[in-house]
């Protein structure tokens, strides 16, 4: 049991932007009260700029801690007692949640900030100016829930408060029918997810119900060793019997396949760009979608005692990365291309998490984060350039035109394609070397080949995305052209050039003890040995002539992809159409998103949406509930009434005494009698 | 002294007079002195129990019935009037409107 310091600062992490929330949400929901923009600006930036400085405090205090105690806990009340469950609404600041509260609070800020200049032409007349920064609050405070949460139903809380910002989002724009769609299919989608979640937990207080069930992540560490041998019975055809730590494992993993969007629950997440940007970059890239990795690392200790599962959550891992950016490579808006790149990156940080390299996996959280939001703020900025254009078919040549976004997009790039010494190259070799040394997965050679080959994708959609934007003839259409073509304003600007500094050097905190020794750092990777306090690794040893040779290939790798995006894209501009020609149908397939969607549509959607209408609801609501309970009890007692109760109440008072009299001679022979 | 169960056999006597009167007669009238008689039935129930067991709360038991029957007849006759005025009929098999 990991030592912990009692403390009432962590509340106040995740009060503070509910507190803006509610402010928002009490004046504009119920008293239809808006507030001055200056006014909403200092209340919902500050809040999130307040939790980022405690919790700068509370790392503070954590460092400062005695060697052995290794997290800040904050009971604040018990939340639940249900006889010996007892769940307290208790948050805990270890290593793991401080990187993750870092991360969160930073960005969550940086966005914030983002946002004042982005939403700033939102003029409507239901306050969608403070109305979009209510739902950004209360998604930082449902985010800190989740990952200060110090037990699961805590995590859970801010599990579903993060899915319903998200929802609400999504389909910001609601005016338009498509974006409320898509609100609606990423809100469904997670609920399959969160079911799989709510079973894990369910298993875990089954499991421990002899021994005093409890869902507090340390009790539950103490706890594991008495479950870790039991098993479970399932059907023949998946192995007879399985661990039940397993089965616990695979199910929290539905969970997070469905909030971090891994194959087959992904769907949600390219729709999810329906909603403004700055909310695709902290909602469905830096912050919310990580949750699920985070969530395996928390419960370290579980899937430690999981091979099986942890094979699954590899595998599943490695096929999302590799699938995502097959599609990446077909698509022509910029926020569906950094969308997919985002679903394939959360597979590499599952690939990590499954390989038992839960630090890489936070590492890669960490540089994602920042990359990844400034890619996507970046796309921003030039949607508000070119006046909510996203199709990169309409751009090109922009590179002279704005410059500054240009420069930090390039940053992003080079980060995400692994280009050393930006932080992706250094995180992404985490990924891969943890892969190729992951013997207790089947097939991990294999692995570590699908996340080279991912690499290689990943380094050429972002350059066919970069040069496509930036690079070339202009393709702006003259109607765009007529408003005319600016850079955006410093809020936008800012946040970008501090995202670009965090982008390219991140890296360097989680420095690989080869690179260390080459430069005479002892102990370089500072974020690793951070992390080792709480999270279980397994120490395999390798030499640095192997790490340095991987490093090679992944790099060898990066720079296919991008000679390959210049030769298409920059060299010989009429290659991508030749290729198109030769290779119609899988350019079709691919471009299409291999028809997922129409595959889910006709084999889930469809079919369910035709069972509600027909059978639950003109059968059982319409005909059994309405037609059989409500009017069929109201008709049984009308007819019962009608022809024969009536006939009692016949108006001749001396019937009614006799009924009387003879009812009191009855009670009276039957009291006599007993 | 009139021994209990001379007291309680007059009374269950009394009732069942009583009682037969407000089930067969037609006249409103009679009902009520039918109903008069029931109640001084139970009265004097009252009475002989409260001097068999020595006790008063019997006797007070009475006075408040006696004060209730006043009232009840009272209401009664008024009622009973007022239906003659209207109807002309003092038969409550000719006032069976309040039904189905």
């Amino acid at each position: 049991m990991v030592e912990a310091a009692p403390t009432d600062l962590l509340r106040w992490i995740p009060l503070l932007p509910l507190l803006g929330a509610l402010v928002h949400g009490v004046l504009l929901g119920l008293l239809r009260r808006g507030l001055p923009r200056g006014l909403v600006i200092a209340l919902s930036v500050g809040a999130p700029a307040l939790a980022f400085g405690v919790t700068v405090a509370a790392f503070l205090r954590l460092g400062a801690l005695p060697p052995g105690t290794v997290a800040l806990i904050d009971e604040v009340y018990t939340w639940i007692g249900a006889g010996r469950l007892v769940a307290d609404m208790a948050f805990v600041f270890d290593p793991l949640s401080a990187v993750m509260c870092l991360i969160v609070t930073g960005v969550g800020t940086l966005i914030h900030v983002y946002s004042i200049g982005y939403m700033d032409d939102d003029h409507r007349d239901d306050g969608g100016f403070q109305r979009f920064f209510c739902y950004l609050n209360l998604f930082l405070a449902a985010m800190l829930l989740l990952v200060l949460g110090d037990n699961l139903l805590v995590m859970f809380l801010g599990w579903e408060g993060v899915g319903l910002c998200s929802y609400l989002l999504i389909g910001f724009w609601y005016g338009d029918r498509w974006n409320a769609y898509c609100g609606l299919k990423a809100f469904v989608v997670n609920r399959i997810g969160d079911f799989g979640f709510l079973i894990g937990i369910f298993l875990i207080v089954w499991a421990l119900a002899d021994a005093g069930a409890t869902l507090d992540f340390r009790e539950l560490r103490a706890a594991l060793p008495a479950i870790a041998e039991r098993t479970v019975a399932v059907p023949e055809w998946l192995g007879g019997s399985w661990r039940l730590t397993t089965l616990i494992g695979l199910c929290l993993f539905v969970g997070a396949m469905g909030k971090s969007a891994q194959i087959p629950l992904y769907v949600w997440l390219p729709d999810a760009m329906a909603g403004p940007t700055p909310v695709s970059a902290l909602i469905h890239a830096a912050t919310m979608v990580t949750a699920g990795v985070y969530m395996v690392c928390r419960l370290s200790f579980l899937y430690a005692e999981a091979p099986g599962a942890s094979a699954v959550i590899a595998w599943t891992g490695g096929l999302t990365a590799l699938f995502a950016a097959t599609i990446a490579i077909a698509q022509t808006d910029i926020k569906k291309v950094l969308a997919y790149s985002t679903v394939s990156q959360l597979g590499y940080m599952f690939l990590a998490a499954g390989c038992g390299a839960y630090s890489a996996a936070i590492f890669h959280v960490g540089t994602h984060a920042f990359f990844k939001a400034l890619l996507f703020l970046g796309a921003g900025a030039v949607i508000l350039a070119l006046h909510h254009e996203q199709d990169t078919d309409k751009m090109g040549g922009l590179r002279t035109r704005l410059r500054r976004t240009h420069a930090v997009f390039l940053v992003g790039v080079l980060a995400i394609a692994g280009v050393p010494p930006l932080s992706g190259f250094f995180s992404k070799d985490e990924v891969l070397l943890s892969a190729w040394l992951a013997h207790e997965v089947p097939g991990h050679t294999w692995l570590w080949a699908i996340g080279v080959a991912t690499a290689a994708l990943t380094a050429f959609y972002m350059f066919r995305l970069h040069f496509r934007t930036f690079a070339g003839e202009s393709r702006v259409p003259a109607e765009i052209e007529h408003h005319g073509v600016h850079e955006p304003g410093p809020t936008v600007l800012w946040p970008l050039y501090v995202l670009a500094f965090l982008a390219a050097v991140a890296g360097f905190l989680g420095l690989p003890q080869a690179w260390g020794d080459l430069l005479g750092i002892p102990e370089s990777n500072a974020l690793s040995r951070f992390l080792g306090r709480v999270l279980e690794s397994a120490h395999h040893h390798v030499d640095h002539a192997t790490e340095f040779a991987l490093a090679g290939v992944a790099t060898l790798a990066a720079a296919l992809g991008i000679g390959l995006a210049w030769l298409f894209y920059v060299a010989r501009p009429e290659l991508p159409a030749r290729v198109r020609a030769g290779a119609g149908a899988l350019h079709r397939l691919i471009a299409n998103k291999y028809y997922v969607d129409e595959l889910y549509d006709a084999l889930f959607v469809r079919p369910l949406i035709a069972l509600s209408d027909r059978v639950l609801f003109r059968g059982v609501d319409a005909g059994l509930i309405d037609g059989a309970f409500v009017n069929g009890s109201a008709r049984t007692v009308r007819v019962l009434a009608e022809d024969a109760l009536k006939h009692l109440q016949a108006g001749l008072t001396q019937g009614y005494l006799v009924t009387m009299v003879a009812g009191t001679f009855l009670v009276l022979a039957w009291l006599l009698s007993s | 002294m009139v021994p209990l169960e001379h007291v309680i056999g007059l009374s269950a006597i009394l009732f069942l007079i009583g009682a037969i009167g407000a089930l067969t007669r037609r006249n409103l009238i009679v009902l009520l002195m039918s109903i008069e008689l029931m109640l001084n039935a139970a009265n004097l129930a009252l009475v002989g129990f409260s001097r068999a067991w020595a006790e008063h709360d019997g006797h007070v038991f009475v006075l408040m019935v006696i004060v209730v029957a006043a009232c009840e007849v009272a209401v009664g006759l008024g009622i009973v009037i007022a239906l003659f005025r209207n109807r002309e009929t003092v038969n409550v098999e000719d006032v069976s409107l309040l039904k189905w």
